[in-house]
């Protein structure tokens, strides 16, 4: 039977978080209320004209250099063509055949797999449009009976970064995507939040014989919201795709919707319902031609990208690729390690403390409140277990409370009660007086039945209110038990 | 009688600051000839003598002060209705903007404001400015006041007909194609086209943005040059607008026509040209070699294309500028079962027939599969033509032709023939593709007595030679122009 391999490209979209909307000078924010942030211009009123904001502009251009595209010296705006009601001029600025980034590629790492370099066909400027609501007592479309469209969004700054159809598997797809944000993150050009809409993601999926160069069927794959449904609807269609070809039912060129709830893909347009959206070059925007000088500067300006940094942990650190790829997919992980590790903590505790159980926390109680802990918090966490004053136990509590406080590790170590009886003298009395309780226990121990010595700790533990430091406890009841 | 309202800008600025007049008496004077002429030539869509009267009683207060004042300040001055002001009802002359309100306004008008210009009404043109008799207006045609029987030319008919009625001192249009120069040569007025990018176009509301200049309708080339000069200029909200220097334009104005290199442009005088149109312009070419230019026989070999280049480009871009008309935001809303069918009833129901001929016609070029052919070829053309301009302007300062091929025509007579209608802007479409200011002057009147204009052009940001070539060839011919309707009141 005929083996088939799938041939994935990605269109990513990204909203710029700049100041100011690409061509006007509203506010670009999110979740202000609807219709607060518009002016005439990303309105669409009669006369207005759209002047480009150079911060996006720099932004861009800053993308494409990281991605190792050319950055073309003249570049044009063009006109998309078509109606829909959230879109103020019915049409969107957009770039067509000559974009301001070209070429380039990310690489990028499948988890447990091997890396892989992805290409880049193109990186351009566009603007976004308006949000629809339709008003209905269900919510749902067919029976509404208004639309309310809020145009807080139109003409905020939207780049789109087109891949190459290079990417395999949907785990490469989900690895490209990461890398991407993580791209982004550091740079600073977006939120690249995909639940807010900051980043979105649209595939291009068909399916071939393995071995063969030609293309198969493209299908597109829309309205994707995160990168689990990303992973998910790639793998429906071209498990989708694949039973098709082997059923020797065609595989029509169309756009699909991927249903999150149904956990599958569902046609949206076929080919003959495309638009022809009549591209042409936008007569009110003068070519964008960025000097060599100002491209050069921006790019001597490129802050350290994930995939160095990658490297540097673990050339540096000696941290584990797991540890790594982790840490450095989100950036504040990945500064609260750094400051954290310059103050000199252990990189390695820090690493793990930051990827495992802070990241818990952030999930529990939410990123704003994780974003309590800095780097001072870690330093003094990390330095107290390295004394043994607290156990871990301890420095789990202590960390949830930083979360949930902001106070000092100190303040909560003896607020909690939390630091360690680590005095053999004040221990060793605790000690005595359990021996001299539990008798049969001594006698057990005595007689070789060691897995006692669990027992008795424990019984330490309960005598101090938890403050023992256990490892003493034990050491301190062998000492006697054995002498 | 000659009243106040029918001196030019310059003469009345000259008044205003010996304080021999009024603001207030001069905004009446214009008013009171609205009030006895417009109901038969039906230039105005907008009048606005509240807003003309308060501003001018507040300009007379200032202008008591002896403080400085600028060559526009007090002056009544007419808007084309494509033009927005903040508050007041702008419609394109379409029944699709016919209610609507902007909430700014247009760069042009803002700078012309804050110098002290008394706005006195917005005038009627075809709708979104794709005309040229002025007979696509949804509110009715503009009468012209030399015959009220024909067109006062278009797109900007209303504001030629309110400047050559006395209804305004001056006003602003729009020239895309020849909207300005075109009905300023039919009603006899100057008319100015600028450089594109000249003066700012925010606030215009599109036709065919690569195209589109703001213009004026004067009395005199002095006033066009004093109007210039205070909307000349970069704005920020323009990013085509260009950041050039703008000179005092109407400095050397007086240095006369000796020694300026004048080309004639032999083309403009074939078939379709109406004879004694030819005979005017050609005496004017000779009026200015008996002021010591030095006359030539100029070509522009690819300007026989210009036509139907224009009418791809325009159209092409008009289609887009104008998707924005759904009923969704702003103007007309015609309901529907969905968003889709509300858009499809209100452009229906909004727009008007030569309106829809273009959208059509520019969608087409714009097709999938169509757009080399068309627009693209379009585009060549007029690259081609930028090429002619600049081997012209190597060796001329100026070219001349007729402005348009013909005098005023009756109302009716090619509204149903758009061929006919487009063959009217043959000569003045040419300046539009290379982007160069051109000015139609009045240079005579033909055997039925109506206005006939000659067109100068000049290279790219030189309005002042253009201003300079004109004002001779108006000072030699000191033409006695006014409507045969002012004479008969």
């Amino acid at each position: 039977m005929t083996e088939y391999e799938a041939v994935i490209g990605l269109e990513c979209h990204v909203e710029l978080s700049t100041a100011t909307k690409m061509f006007c000078g509203c506010r670009n924010e999110f979740g202000a209320p609807p219709n607060t942030n518009v002016c005439p211009v990303c309105l669409g009123h009669p006369g207005s004209l759209p002047v480009p904001n150079r911060e996006a502009i720099r932004r861009i251009i800053t993308i494409g250099l990281a991605l190792g595209s050319e950055i073309a010296p003249h570049s044009l705006f063009h006109r998309k063509n078509y109606f829909y009601p959230d879109m103020p001029k019915n049409y969107q600025i957009s770039q067509y055949d000559l974009p301001i980034c070209v070429g380039g590629h990310l690489d990028v790492e499948v988890p447990n797999g091997q890396g892989s370099r992805v290409g880049i066909t193109r990186v351009h400027m566009e603007e976004d449009t308006g949000k629809t609501t339709h008003g209905s007592p269900s919510g749902r479309i067919h029976d509404a009976d208004a639309a309310l469209v809020d145009f807080n969004r139109a003409g905020v700054p939207l780049v789109e970064c087109v891949s190459e159809p290079d990417i395999r598997s949907p785990e490469e797809a989900g690895a490209y995507l990461r890398e991407l944000r993580a791209t982004l993150e550091s740079l600073d050009v977006s939120d690249v939040r995909m639940e807010e809409g900051s980043l979105r993601c649209d595939a291009n999926v068909s399916m071939r014989p393995v071995g063969d160069t030609e293309l198969g069927t493209k299908v597109e794959i829309k309205n994707m919201n995160s990168m689990r449904s990303l992973e998910r609807a790639l793998a429906y269609e071209i498990s989708r795709q694949t039973k098709a070809l082997e059923t020797g039912e065609p595989i029509v060129q169309e756009t699909r919707h991927w249903n999150e709830d149904a956990g599958a893909t569902a046609t949206m347009r076929s080919k003959e319902e495309a638009f022809d959206y009549r591209y042409f070059p936008e007569p009110d925007i003068p070519a964008i031609e960025p000097s060599a000088e100002w491209i050069e500067e921006l790019r001597a300006a490129l802050p350290e990208l994930p995939r160095a940094r990658r490297e540097r942990y673990v050339a540096e650190h000696g941290l584990k690729d797991e540890v790594v790829r982790v840490l450095v997919a989100d950036r504040t992980a990945s500064g609260l390690f750094e400051q954290t590790a310059s103050l000199g903590a252990d990189p390695a505790a820090a690493a793990n403390w930051i990827t495992q159980d802070l990241a818990g926390l952030a999930n529990k109680h939410g990123a704003e409140a994780a974003a309590r802990v800095t780097p001072r918090h870690l330093v003094d966490l990390l330095a107290l277990l390295g004394d043994d004053a607290i156990s871990g136990a301890g420095a789990k509590q202590a960390l949830e409370d930083v979360v949930e406080t902001g106070d000092d590790i100190g303040a909560i170590v003896e607020r909690r009660g939390l630091r360690q009886v680590s005095d053999s003298g004040e221990l060793g009395a605790i000690v005595d007086g359990v021996l001299a309780e539990h008798d049969d226990a001594s006698r057990k121990f005595r007689d070789g039945n060691e897995s006692v010595i669990g027992f008795l700790v424990g019984q330490v533990m309960k005598a101090s209110g938890g403050s023992a430091n256990p490892k003493l406890a034990q050491e301190l009841l062998r000492d006697r038990l054995q002498g | 009688m000659t009243e106040l309202c029918d001196l030019t800008g310059d003469e009345l600025s000259t008044k205003l600051r010996a304080g021999e007049i009024t603001a207030v008496a001069l905004a009446e004077s214009a008013l009171a000839r609205r009030e006895a002429v417009d109901d038969r030539v039906g230039a105005f869509l907008t009048p606005t003598p509240e807003v003309a009267l308060e501003r001018a009683a507040e300009l007379d207060t200032y202008l008591a002060t002896g403080a400085p004042q600028t060559g526009v300040a007090g002056i009544p001055l007419a808007l084309k209705d494509v033009l927005t002001t903040k508050g007041i009802r702008t419609t394109c002359g379409s029944k699709i903007l016919e209610t609507y309100v902007p909430p700014y306004d247009a760069t042009a008008w803002t700078r012309l404001s804050g110098a002290g210009s008394v706005l006195i009404g917005k005038t009627n043109c075809d709708e979104f400015a794709m005309g040229s008799s002025n007979e696509n207006s949804a509110y009715g045609p503009v009468h012209n006041p030399w015959d009220l029987d024909t067109v006062p030319g278009g797109s900007s008919g209303g504001s030629a007909a309110a400047v050559a009625a006395g209804m305004a001192v001056w006003a602003l249009g729009t020239d895309t194609g020849g909207s300005v120069r075109q009905p300023a040569s039919l009603t006899g007025v100057v008319g100015l086209k600028p450089t594109y990018g000249r003066i700012s176009r925010y606030g215009l509301i599109a036709f065919a943005s690569s195209l589109d200049t703001v213009g004026t309708f004067t009395r005199s080339v002095r006033d066009a040059a004093t109007l210039l000069g205070v909307m000349a200029g970069k704005d920020r909200r323009d990013a085509t607008s260009l950041d050039a220097d703008v000179p005092d334009f109407t400095r050397g104005l007086d240095d006369g026509a000796a020694g300026l290199r004048v080309g004639v442009l032999a083309e403009a005088f074939g078939e379709g040209v109406e004879p004694d149109v030819a005979t005017s312009v050609r005496a004017g070419v000779d009026r200015l070699a008996s002021l010591g230019a030095e006359v030539g026989e100029a070509t522009l070999p690819h300007a026989e294309y210009a036509l139907s280049a224009y009418y791809l480009i325009a159209p092409s871009e008009a289609s887009s500028n104008l998707a924005r008309y759904d009923g969704v935001r702003y103007g007309l809303r015609v309901d529907g079962d969905d968003s889709i069918e509300m858009m499809f009833r209100t452009r229906g129901a909004g727009f008007g027939p030569e309106v829809k001929r273009r959208i059509m016609l520019g969608t087409y070029a714009l097709s999938a599969g169509y757009y080399e052919a068309y627009y693209g070829q379009a585009q060549k053309v007029r690259t081609l033509i930028l090429q002619d301009y600049a081997a012209a302007f190597e060796r001329f300062d100026v070219l001349v032709s007729p402005t348009s091929p013909s005098t005023a025509f009756p109302i009716g007579a090619k509204a149903d023939d758009p061929m006919a209608m487009y063959l009217n802007d043959i000569f003045t479409i040419p300046a539009n593709l290379g982007g160069v200011p051109a000015i139609s002057v009045p240079c005579g009147l033909d055997g039925a007595g109506l206005p006939i204009g000659l067109q100068l052009t000049a290279k790219a940001l030189d309005e002042s030679t253009m201003f300079r070539a004109a004002a001779a060839l108006e000072s030699d011919l000191d033409l006695e122009l006014r409507p045969p309707l002012l004479a008969a009141a």
